[in-house]
């Protein structure tokens, strides 16, 4: 139901989540955040059952806090990307598995962005983009199509927009806001929303 | 739909005169037919002469990899040795039996020259650790069946590394193109005595 996607290039990497909280058939909330930062440089979208999703991006966002407390270092994208990995895939074999679905950004200098898919079994893939859910499906034609690894700040915003429109223009379901976020050389940052309205004003200019 | 099939791949190996080769598949799939990367290799190196494929649910590929290279890292250290491939073999077989009754969803395929003597060795493993050591070629993965039938037509004992790698690129490419969940590119590692050669496969990208 939920969808969130995500890009890397050289110099960023931004992901964008829908805004919806559905419980059954019924839309509770259109201005949910799912995207949480995870250190000064790490980004983490995740969708799945709204409980498990919440609770256990909380829970590695405090523990990465907590590593970076006790070592005096943080971790980098890569080492953050393993340590949820194995603890997904150790949950997933208890009586109490985790039904999330996660995508990491991150940059470092040298590396540039990354960007790392995760799904509920805890597959873990670092990929050039890519996406969770039914929408997902629908924008990773596109992101195929317009994706560079030079890619301005503005054209990804812009690929963005294509694949919100696109997503409510052939998706049965309702998903009108879509938040973003972008983590770059200058940290986190919370980019507009883009809503019906942003779709629309794009449309008129063209 | 099996779990087996959730992720798809396929990894093949056999024995040369004086050398083995294996190779693997890149790609990986979400509930059978949403490709998500294709660069995603199933094929590690745990020795300097030892390789070891793992296709199957790519949760368990990489926590079956992360699990052995524990379990060889110890072995080295407190034996202060490295580990010869039937140990390797008995290791991998031991960690998987181990989950008899929760099994890791994976079968191994193990190829590698013996520490001491240099001579060629492959095995290959069902998903609870049953080995089997056959004296020309293993296969495994979802398009095991097609390899078989690959591999039993092309393969020839005693070959040179160079004819090796021309008949193992044969089978795994053609192998491939028979089965939908398998394929987009393929890496095929040569190994001999004093020298591995990794070589990257095109294939049909559909």
């Amino acid at each position: 139901m939920e969808t969130i996607l995500g890009l890397r290039t050289d110099n960023f990497c931004i992901l964008a989540s829908d805004m919806t909280a559905a419980h059954s058939i019924i839309v509770m909330k259109s201005n949910e955040k799912k995207i949480y930062p995870v250190s000064d440089q790490i980004l983490m979208a995740a969708t799945g059952q709204q409980g498990d999703a919440h609770q256990f991006a909380e829970y590695i966002v405090k523990n990465v806090q907590l590593y970076k407390m006790r070592n005096g270092y943080g971790l980098s994208t890569a080492s953050a990307a393993h340590f949820i990995r194995q603890n997904l895939a150790e949950y997933l074999r208890s009586q109490t598995p985790y039904n999330v679905n996660l995508l990491l950004g991150g940059f470092e200098e040298k590396t540039g962005g990354q960007l790392y898919y995760m799904d509920y079994l805890a597959s873990s893939h670092e990929v050039k983009y890519g996406s969770h859910g039914y929408g997902g499906v629908i924008a990773l034609s596109i992101l195929e199509r317009y994706w560079r690894p030079d890619m301005t700040e503005a054209e990804a915003y812009d690929i963005m927009i294509k694949c919100v429109e696109e997503i409510q223009r052939r998706l049965i379901i309702n998903l009108p806001n879509f938040h973003i976020q972008i983590v770059d050389k200058n940290g986190i940052r919370v980019l507009p929303d883009i809503t019906t309205a942003t779709v629309l004003s794009k449309k008129s200019q063209a | 739909m099996s779990i087996m099939s959730y992720n798809g791949g396929g990894v093949v190996a056999m024995k040369g005169k004086n050398c083995v080769a294996i190779a693997c598949d890149l790609r990986l799939g979400v509930s059978q037919y949403n490709t998500i990367a294709t660069d995603f290799e199933k094929v590690f190196q745990f020795g300097p002469h030892l390789f070891c494929g793992l296709p199957g649910l790519a949760t368990d590929t990489l926590t079956v990899k992360d699990k052995l290279r524990f379990r060889l890292n110890m072995y080295e250290l407190k034996e202060d040795r490295k580990m010869s491939p039937q140990v390797f073999t008995s290791m991998l077989s031991n960690l998987l039996y181990e989950r008899r009754f929760g099994p890791y969803f994976i079968e191994p395929v193990i190829a590698g020259l013996d520490p001491k003597t240099g001579e060629p060795y492959v095995a290959s493993m069902d998903l609870i650790g049953c080995p089997e050591k056959p004296e020309d070629f293993v296969v495994s993965g979802t398009c095991g069946p097609q390899l078989y039938g690959m591999c039993e037509a092309l393969y020839e004992p005693d070959q040179g590394p160079e004819d090796l790698f021309e008949t193992i690129s044969q089978a795994l490419v053609n192998a491939c193109d028979r089965d939908a969940i398998s394929g987009w590119g393929g890496v095929v590692y040569i190994i001999e005595k004093d020298k591995i050669t990794r070589k990257t496969l095109k294939t049909r990208m559909d």
